[in-house]
Order: structure tokens, then sequence, then C-alpha cells
């Protein structure tokens, strides 16, 4: 593997920094700040072909790699982590399983209308009592001949109520344990689906996290994705490819954290100096941009393996589970660094240090990431 | 509608630094960008495009590197790239440069020619106009705004110190475009991954109609004596007064430079 980007990679670089400083950058405060989320963002990154970067042209996508789409969560996450987890959400939780798991017509029916961001999607695994341990789904499909009736409720889903198409889990067959889950297209709007609360968060204020709430929701027939019991198995590939998005958003709040942190410690003098010259501050980010840069060539690693179709689950769980805890420790760093004006919303490194949280927990937390990588060398 | 559009690489800040002993400017360090006013100027094509179908071809004068504003500019949707490369374009000053440009456009089909108002490094502002001259075409300068009137005429609002002036011209001619004369749109995701897969046609100076005494350092009658960074300005003096007092000290201050006339 070539650790340097290519020309290509360069060009898009180019473009997705210059759009995420002048596009999300303006407004990331003020979205976390209002708890609101970024519609208009959402838009201007479906003009320019940023919600469907992975998916091939013959589906109305923009034929790009898993590097480019990990590159444009990174950049856009440096400067608003909200941005990132809407894209990644929409790409690798909706998006990637009805491309790796849809027949024909589910292709060519949402791929091209979520590809171009009219369409936004989300993915509804977890349950109020199926998280970590997510094959206790209790909510059940049932074959009613013509449609599917769905019961049962999810929590804490992305995207949830701006989202147009939802990918969920559900038991079809009780008694068959993790092979008796199926996974199903759900379209907003369909009777008997709606979408509950908001959930106030401590970070990434601006993405929603709403319950769903299914009550006798009839779903066409033709909306089973991939074969009937396979749902846990396409929940599991699914949550593999996402991780390499939740780590490219922990390493772009990671870099976002060290490039505010640079710009402040060669500002802010005490002792007459600038607080950069002390050696402490030194030593500490020289060790914070090596590890933030070993994440990025894990990131880069994972996204290449995708790219190539060689196994990466364990490289997805590495690299999410490393980058996410260097977010965390870089972030809480910036803080440090930043001093009390860094705990204040002046700065943004404080929000940084809150949007870097989640990325331990969702998509498996750490310890799920752990139980992957173990997992592997203990078989 | 066929145009053409000039473009320039540029290292990517308003500060030239110069070698003080070698007199060249330092390149190293400093990414290269595409002029702003030449960004300015293809997003004028690039709306003629969208709305009358005309078909763009970019052209910039440079090394090989240059490419890379040529794959940017596929990548935001022209149709095609020149780049003209060749020692023998090498030294070239404004006259040389221009000629060089022209040469190459009289083997391409125009409706309308664009370039940017001025380079932010060489930043003389004369290259368009020359080549205006060359081709012998009418030219409009500072052009903030164009309008189409399908008969073959542009209605061109073009800015000036004091305002700006409404202009009418007849295709073909030169605009030079300034850089706040729209915003420049986003490459998109797939114009970038297709841009590297289009060809960029590599023009050296037999591909040119132009006599080669006309070109790079021959053809080049500026001889640059010295080139340097300006220095600082001194520290000024600060006097912190009342408005009355103040005013008395700039009074004295003029009158010791001779800018207001000493009693
Ligand atoms: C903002 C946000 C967005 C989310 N978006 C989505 C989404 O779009 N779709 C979706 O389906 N879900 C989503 N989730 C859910 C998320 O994936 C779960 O919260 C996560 O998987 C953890 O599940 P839980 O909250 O039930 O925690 P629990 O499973 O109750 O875990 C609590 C703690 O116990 C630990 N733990 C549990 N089991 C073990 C074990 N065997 N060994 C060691 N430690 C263990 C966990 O690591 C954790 O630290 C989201 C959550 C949040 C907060
Ligand atoms: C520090 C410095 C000092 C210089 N001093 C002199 C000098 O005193 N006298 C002199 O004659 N020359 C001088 N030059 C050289 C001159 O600037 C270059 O020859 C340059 O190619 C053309 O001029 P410009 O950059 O001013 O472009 P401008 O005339 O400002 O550019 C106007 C427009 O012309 C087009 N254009 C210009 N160059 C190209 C190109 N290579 N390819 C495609 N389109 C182009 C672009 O659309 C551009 O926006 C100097 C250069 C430097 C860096």
């Amino acid at each position: 593997m070539d650790f340097s980007l290519t020309n290509r990679e360069k060009l898009f670089l180019q473009m997705i920094t210059d759009f995420a400083e002048k596009e999300v950058k303006p407004i990331a405060a003020e979205i976390d700040e209002e708890e609101r989320f970024p519609v208009e963002t959402v838009k201007k990154m479906g003009k320019i072909g940023l919600m469907g970067i992975p998916v091939p042209v013959q589906y109305g996508g923009q034929g790009g790699t898993n590097q480019l789409y990990s590159l444009a969560v990174e950049e856009l996450s440096r400067v608003c982590g909200t941005t990132g987890v809407i894209v990644s959400a929409h790409t690798s939780l909706c998006i990637a399983p009805i491309l790796e798991n849809g027949n024909e017509e589910q292709k060519m029916k949402y791929l091209p209308k979520l590809s171009s961001g009219e369409w936004l999607g989300a993915f509804g695994l977890t349950e109020p009592n199926a998280g970590t341990d997510a094959a206790m789904q209790q909510t059940f499909a049932v074959d009613a001949g013509e449609k599917w009736i769905l019961n049962g409720s999810k929590i804490f889903i992305t995207n949830a109520g701006y989202a147009d198409i939802y990918i969920i889990m559900a038991m079809t067959d009780k008694s068959a344990g993790t092979r008796g889950i199926s996974a199903f297209i759900v379209e907003s709007g369909t009777p008997g689906f709606s979408v509950g609360k908001q959930e106030k968060k401590l970070g990434i204020r601006g993405s929603a996290t709403c319950e769903l709430v299914f009550e006798n929701c009839e779903i066409p027939k033709e909306n089973l994705l991939g074969a009937i019991g396979k749902g846990f198995g396409i929940a599991m590939k699914t949550l593999d490819g996402g991780r390499i998005g939740i780590a490219a958003q922990a390493l772009g709040i990671a870099q976002g954290a060290m490039d505010e942190t640079i710009k402040y410690t060669k500002e802010r003098k005490q002792f007459g100096r600038p607080i950069s010259a002390f050696q402490n501050t030194q030593f500490q980010m020289a060790d914070l941009e090596t590890k933030v840069q070993a994440a990025r060539l894990l990131v880069r690693a994972a996204a290449y393996k995708k790219d190539e179709k060689l196994p990466y689950s364990v490289d997805a769980a590495m690299c999410k589970l490393y980058a996410s805890e260097v977010a965390m420790e870089v972030t809480t760093k910036a803080v440090q660094f930043h001093g009390g004006y860094g705990y204040t919303r002046e700065y943004p490194v404080e929000r940084m240090m809150r949007d870097a949280k989640i990325t331990e927990i969702y998509e498996g937390t750490s310890e799920v990431q752990r139980m992957v990588i173990a997992a592997k060398l203990f078989k | 509608m066929k145009i053409i559009v000039c473009i320039k690489q540029v290292p990517d800040t308003t500060e030239i630094r110069i070698n003080p002993e070698t007199g060249t400017m330092i390149r190293d360090g400093v990414p290269s960008i595409m002029n702003p006013d030449d960004k300015g100027g293809l997003e004028m094509a690039l709306r003629l495009k969208d709305e009358f179908n005309a078909h763009i071809t970019v052209i910039t004068m440079g090394p090989p590197q240059a490419e890379n504003i040529l794959r940017e500019a596929y990548a935001l949707g022209v149709d095609r790239a020149i780049l003209l490369t060749d020692r023998k374009f090498a030294g070239a000053d404004t006259l040389a440069t221009s000629n060089a440009l022209a040469g190459a456009l009289r083997n391409i089909d125009y409706d309308l020619i664009i370039a940017g108002r001025q380079a932010i490094d060489g930043d003389t502002a004369q290259v368009g106009p020359q080549m205006a001259e060359h081709l012998q075409l009418p030219q409009v300068s500072y052009v903030a705004d164009i309008h189409y009137n399908q008969n073959n005429l542009l209605t061109i609002k073009k800015e000036t110190e004091e305002g700006y002036q409404m202009l009418e011209a007849e295709m073909p001619c030169v605009l030079t475009v300034l850089a706040s004369a729209n915003i420049a749109r986003y490459m998109t995701v797939s114009g970038i991954i297709t841009a590297f897969d289009k060809d960029v046609e590599v023009w050296g100076a037999d591909k040119i109609d132009v006599d080669e005494a006309k070109l790079g350092l021959k053809g080049s009658p500026t001889r640059v004596k010295k080139s340097f960074t300006k220095g600082r300005k001194g520290a000024g003096e600060v006097f912190e007064v009342e408005a009355e007092e103040a005013v008395g000290i700039i009074i004295s201050k003029m009158k010791e430079k001779f800018i207001i006339k000493p009693n």
C-alpha cells in the first residue's frame, strides 16, 4: 500500500477542505448551540456529490473509493463532527447495505436518490434492550401474505426524522436466534411508522438522534433486504464498514483540535513567551501528532482493504478503537492547552471534546472493538 | 459558443518572497493554485456553458506541474485543456507570454476569450490586453459581469475606480475578468474522479502560430535589473493624547515632511 495521496485524492482534498472551511465551519458552533440539524449543508453536499461517493456511476453515484469517502468524513469532521456523522451514517449505514445486499430493483429504486442527497438515509439496529447485545432484537416482523407487519421500537437512531430511507433490523423467527433476524427497507411516511422524541446530547448536538416506533407498520414484501434470516449478518457487515467512517470522523475531530491548539499556543503568551515555547507543550503536542498520524494510517489501511475487497473487519475495529481514543485524548488535552478559554464556548475545542466522546460509543463501543480484535487473536 | 479561458498557476500567497542572492521568487513550501481572477473568469465561462451549452477550452503556459490547474478545470466542468510547455517559453516577460498564448489561440476556434484581470504573482495585468492586441480583437478589462444577448453581442459591466461602465461588445473579443465577478463553484466529486481520465494536450513551440523569436527570454524586451522584497517601514510613533492635541501633532508632522506648506 502506498501511503501518499494520489493526485486525484489531493484534488479531492483541496475541494473538500475548501467546502469545509467555507460552508461547514462557519455554522458549526451555531448548530451545536441550537441543536439544529443542518439541512442546508446536506443540500449543498448533495449538489456536489458528497452524499454518494462510493456508489457506482450506474446507480447514480460518483464511482469513488472508500478512501475518498473517508477523506471526506475526516475533513468535514475536522471542522464539525455533526456534519461528519450525517454523511457517515447516510453512506455507510444506509447506502452500503443496499449496495451490498440489495437486488437490482432495490438498487435502482433507492441508490440514485440517496446518492444525490435528495433522500437521506438511516439505520436502526439498537433497541432499549438490545445495545451491545444487538442479537436481543425485540422488534418483530410477521409475514402477512402481501406485506410484512412490523412492531417494536428502535432508539438512538442517527438522521432520524430527516431521513427518508431506514434500514431496519427485526426478528422474523424468534426461535432462531441471530438467524431469525431480517433486514428491511422502510420508507418514511409508511403507515404505522413514526419518529419519537429527539435525544438531548453531550456532543454532535446538530445531528438528530431519535426513537423510531413501529405500530402495525405495513412494509411491502419487496422491501426485505437480502435473504430472510440474514439480517444479523447484514447488520454486522454494515457496521464493519461504518466503523471506517466513524474512525475517519474521530480522526477529523482530533486533527481539528490539533490545528486549533497549534494556532492558540503560538498566540497565547504567558511568562513573556508564547505557551508553544514551553517544552511541556512541545513534547505533549509531538506525542499527540504522532498518535494522530498513526490513527490516520490505520484508517487509510482499512479503507484500502475495503477498496481492494480484502477482509477488513479487524482493521475497521482497530482503526475505530484507536482513532476514537486518540480523538478523546487530543481533544481533552486541547482544552487543557487552551486553559480557561478552552472551557468556554468562545473556542471550538470544548465542542470537539464533547463531539469526540461519541466516537468511542456508537457503531460498537471501544469494548466491542476489543472483542472483535481479540476474537481474531484467540480463534 | 466556443470559449477559451487563459488560466495561470500561481503561488498561493499575496506576499511574494524573493531570494536576495538570485533575485528569483521563492516557491518552496508555497502551494500553487489557480490564479483567483482566472477562477472568476472560468466561472463566468461555466455559467455560459450552463445556460447556452458553450464549449470551454482552458489553456495555460507553464511548467509541466501546471497540469494541476488544468485537472482542476476539468473537475469544474470544462471540455478541453491545453498545456503550453517548452523550454523555448522559459524566461518570458508579459510580452513573450502574450505572444505565446496568442500563437496558440490562433490554432483554436473561439467566439470569446477570457483571461483574468491580473495574476497575483506577476501582478502586471498586461497579458490579457496584449493578447487582444496581437489577435487584433476588441477587449474589455476589469469585467465584473456579462450578459449574452444571443445575436453575438455581450453587455458588459466593467469596473472602474469611480464606479462601473456598461458596455456592449461584439464577439469575438477578449475580456479580462475580476475574481469578485462571481462566487466560483465547487469541483464536483464525479468531476474530480473523471478529470484524471481526460486528455491534457501538451503543446510545444512547434504547435503554435508565432515567430519563435518572439518567445521566451529572446522575445522578452524586459530586463530585470534587480528584484527585492520591499523593506519594512519603521515602527510608527504612538501618541496617546486628546483629539485636539492630536490634530496639532499631526499638522506639525505634516509640515515637517513638507506634505503641507510650513507656514
Ligand atoms: C448519538 C448516538 C447515535 C447513535 N446512532 C445509532 C444509529 O444510527 N443506529 C443504531 O442502530 N444505533 C445507534 N446508536 C446506538 C449505539 O450504537 C449504542 O448506544 C451502542 O452500541 C451501545 O449500546 P448501549 O447504549 O445499549 O450500551 P450497553 O450495551 O448497555 O453498554 C453499556 C456499557 O457496557 C459495556 N459492555 C456491554 N457489554 C459488554 C461486554 N460483553 N463486555 C464488556 N463491556 C460490555 C459497553 O461497552 C458500554 O461501555 C447511537 C447511539 C448514540 C448515543
Ligand atoms: C516578481 C516578478 C517580477 C516580474 N517583473 C516583470 C516585469 O517587470 N516586466 C515584465 O514584462 N514581466 C515581468 N515578470 C514576468 C511576468 O509577470 C510573467 O511573464 C507572466 O507570465 C505574465 O504576467 P503576469 O503574471 O503579470 O500576468 P497578468 O498580465 O497579470 O495576467 C493576466 C491574465 O493573463 C493570463 N495569463 C498570464 N500568464 C499566463 C500564463 N502563463 N498562461 C495562461 N494565462 C496566463 C491569465 O488569465 C491572467 O489572469 C515578472 C514576474 C515576477 C514573478
